[in-house]
């Protein structure tokens, strides 16, 4: 008998499939040069979440700094691009965003400047 | 210093000019490690602004992707100001994020002169390098 400690719906073979996928879900994350100092030197790094959001806890748990080079108190740093796929996450619902198993989120810097 | 081709010194002035009164933005990639560049990839200025440029953000992936799957990286990254010095503004240096790269400024404020300077932008420090342009 396997009890469920999620949602109440979720009970036996559903509940434990479900948090199977839950623990195995690897999100592959594209790590731009200027932060791989977080991450060791790492191009890329693993993550799990199913929401952006909760994708960038998970890679701030274990790369400590990370997040905040991701995000302000506003949410998504203005001048950092995140892409889930190809799109930008901007235009999807941004740290709302659902992941899922599978999935590249690549972050690279905005390139940007001005005259003053 | 930045060792550069007149063709391609040629191209970032041509661009810079005909964008002239916006700004010009795009990146110069070449092989890894290489410090040459070679391929010349003018980028759209999602601002189209004559005092603020951002690569367009999808565009830009698909730049970077295209360079990562040849081996290559971004040697220059290129941008004009058209009313004021080629030099990096306080903007320029706060977004600068690509640490081994060449940032070269024009400035088409004298449209019959354009200037065409390097700098080296690390950690918010600035260090103007010399440009050595190689003949075809």
């Amino acid at each position: 008998m396997i009890v469920p400690d999620g949602p109440l719906e979720a009970t036996g073979i559903y509940a434990y499939a479900q948090s199977w996928s839950r623990q195995n879900m690897a999100i592959e994350v594209r790590i731009p040069t200027i932060l791989r100092t977080y991450t060791g030197g790492a191009k890329s790094v693993e993550g799990s979440g199913s929401t952006l959001a909760e994708l960038i806890a998970d890679l701030d748990g274990r790369f400590d700094g990370l997040g905040d080079r991701l995000m302000d108190d506003a949410g998504l740093r203005r001048f950092i691009n995140v892409y889930l796929n190809d799109e930008d996450v901007r235009f999807i619902g941004g740290l709302a965003a659902p992941v899922t198993d599978g999935d590249t989120v690549t972050v690279l810097p905005a390139v940007a400047g001005g005259a003053r | 210093m930045l060792r550069i081709s007149a063709e391609l010194r040629s191209k970032i002035i041509a661009h810079a000019t005909a964008d002239h009164p916006d700004e010009a933005c795009g990146v110069i990639a070449g092989p890894a490690g290489s410090d040459w560049p070679e391929r010349f990839i003018p980028m759209l200025n999602a601002e189209r602004s004559p005092t603020f440029y951002r690569f367009d953000s999808l565009e830009q992936l698909h730049v970077w992707r295209e360079m990562d799957d040849r081996d290559e990286e971004p040697v220059v990254i290129y941008h004009s100001h058209t009313a004021t010095e080629a030099y990096p503004s306080r903007t320029d240096i706060s977004y600068a994020s690509e640490p081994g790269a060449h940032y070269v400024l024009i400035s088409t404020a004298d449209l019959a002169r354009p200037q065409f300077r390097s700098f080296r932008i690390v950690d918010g420090d600035v260090t103007e390098e010399d440009v050595a342009v190689e003949p075809e």
